[in-house]
């Protein structure tokens, strides 16, 4: 895989002091669904804002395809459209209108074809003569991702893409993400919700307070952070845990029927042979077992907390 | 060079023109039109002719430039300052588009709006007075650089103000103002002396004077400082403009 965006040591404060990124490193690589989480406020917005141009980098430099995006921005920029967070849209405008107009800037000539293409593919083509105020919040959504692809750029970014979007459209957004990676497009999404990182990305970075914390493969993330349970379903019910188990991470469920055993994957030893030895020493007599894995959820607080 | 961009912006903005169009043609064409009843013929019937052209004539290049010089102002700050204030302004602004041709777009159409306002004022003027116009090239020459130069004005204001009551504000307090004291209805040499010395820093005087010229060879000053005057108002127009490009000023953070 090569790497399409590339950024070092970027740092951005802005005029009232605020610190909005500290030295962020991230190789991007072509192709990839790369999702940024973080807390708002936590800076993901200003690191997309500088890459597409919307903000100067106090220090630090990115390239996108090599290029850098100060002394060569166009054509940094011809190759990425952005979905911004707020659903800004000129309200007398047309649909069909503003897609013309958006692949304009961009310096494509007209296509029509294509863009006719495109709103059908996003359930636009009934609206195109529509003006955007006449547009629920869900459909004005669509035109902006409409006009972020209208000039068929190589990298998308999707800054909150799904917030305030019903499952609907959330569903068909996947969807779209999916075909347009298919296609060979690099998508770069920041979300607070953690399960749409877990289901979509393939990498999944982690910030708050403008640092990179961790930027992982998504399903390495999960294996190697995350802690698993060991759920004991026991055949009669105890009062509390016996002595010899207490050097244990054990709890024991309210009823009395289930011991939960808390332990590390990355650890040499889980500790799992010990303690079911131990409880057969102690005589409790198991009915079931089962084992849960930590989601990017609770990865996501453990980490967040951690810096606190 | 992203001809494109430039292409789509300039078309945007005329085509708000049209979607405007009451407001944006029709309101200058109807308050000329007022101008002429009132003063050419009402009041004008009764004053003589000043510096041997009819007082109805005399008011035609001042009227044009009361008209082109708010209009391109308010056209050009409005361009730009509704997508600042809607925030549509973040796909300009990440477009691979230089600032050199943002500035094309969105003052090239106000310009051209200011253009066809004037010369639609002109065409209505003729209704009214039977027109004269000795340098026919001279005269397109100071529109030009007038309706250029004022959309850059324009365009400045719209990138400073950031609310809408300095978006008013400077058409309305300072640019009338200018435009009545600079001698559009009349000969500053009608004025009291003290007058017409403290007149002389009135930069509209320049315009309306030089265009005048243009029009019957009537002028309160020389033609040459008149140029002069238009060329370095739309240099310190362009300065401002390209150092607000070069800081980000109000546009990037």
């Amino acid at each position: 895989m090569t790497t399409i965006i590339s950024i070092a040591n970027l740092c951005k404060t802005y005029e009232g002091g605020h610190q909005a990124l500290k030295q962020v490193n991230l190789d991007i690589q072509e192709g990839e669904i790369l999702a940024l989480l973080g807390p708002n406020g936590a800076g993901k917005t200003t690191m997309i804002s500088v890459i597409c141009g919307l903000v100067s980098p106090t220090s630090g430099t990115v390239t996108v395809g090599g290029f850098d995006i100060i002394e060569n921005y166009r054509q940094t920029r011809s190759q990425i459209g952005l979905v911004p967070q707020e659903l800004t849209l000129a309200a007398f405008d047309r649909v069909w209108d503003t897609l013309c107009f958006s692949r304009g800037l961009f310096g494509k000539r007209p296509d029509n074809a294509y863009l006719e293409q495109l709103l059908k593919d996003l359930s636009l083509w009934d609206k195109r003569n529509n003006e955007l105020r006449t547009l629920s919040g869900g459909m004005r959504r669509r035109v902006l991702i409409a006009k972020a692809l209208s000039h068929q750029p190589k990298i998308l970014f999707l800054d909150e893409p799904t917030a305030g979007v019903d499952v609907e459209l959330r569903k068909d957004m996947w969807r779209i993400v999916n075909r347009l990676r298919d296609s060979g497009v690099t998508i770069i999404l920041t979300t607070h919700y953690i399960e749409e990182a877990e289901q979509i990305a393939d990498r999944v970075g982690v910030i708050n307070h403008g640092e990179l914390l961790l930027v992982d493969d998504k399903v390495n993330l999960m294996q190697e952070l995350g802690r698993k349970q060991l759920i004991i379903e026991l055949k009669e019910p105890i009062n509390n845990i016996p002595e010899s188990m207490a050097s244990y991470a054990l709890e024991l469920s309210d009823d009395g029927h289930e011991l939960i055993f808390t332990y590390d994957t990355q650890g040499k030893n889980t500790g799992i042979t010990a303690l079911l030895q131990s409880m057969h020493a102690a005589g409790i007599s198991m009915k079931d077992l089962n084992t849960t894995q930590s989601s990017l959820q609770d990865i996501f607080v453990n980490l967040v907390q951690a810096q606190r | 060079m992203n001809i494109q961009a430039v292409k789509v912006i300039y078309k945007y903005e005329m085509l708000r023109t049209w979607h405007t169009l009451f407001q944006s043609i029709a309101s200058p064409v109807l308050s000329t039109a007022l101008y002429f009843i009132v003063f050419g013929s009402a009041i004008g019937s009764r004053i003589q002719s000043v510096d041997g052209v009819t007082y109805g004539l005399f008011i035609v290049p001042g009227l044009m430039m009361l008209s082109i010089l708010t209009q391109s102002v308010s056209n050009a700050s409005f361009g730009i300052f509704f997508p600042k204030f809607t925030g549509t302004v973040y796909e300009v602004m990440s477009a691979p588009i230089s600032f050199f041709e943002i500035l094309l777009g969105y003052v090239g159409a106000a310009a051209t709006k200011s253009l066809i306002i004037g010369t639609i004022i002109l065409i209505t003027a003729s209704f009214f007075v039977e027109l004269r116009i000795d340098h026919p090239i001279w005269m397109a020459m100071f529109l030009i650089l007038t309706c250029v130069s004022f959309s850059l004005l324009g365009f400045i204001i719209g990138l400073w103000a950031n609310n809408f009551e300095k978006l008013q504000v400077v058409p309305l307090l300072i640019i009338t103002p200018l435009v009545f004291l600079g001698g559009t209805f009349y000969s500053v040499s009608m004025l009291p002396p003290v007058w017409q010395t403290v007149t002389l820093f009135n930069p509209v005087l320049y315009l309306v004077s030089g265009f005048r010229w243009s029009f019957f060879e009537v002028s309160d000053v020389n033609v040459g400082i008149s140029l002069g005057v238009i060329l370095l108002f739309l240099g310190i127009c362009s300065g401002i403009v390209w150092w607000m490009f070069k800081t980000g000023y109000r546009l990037k953070q």
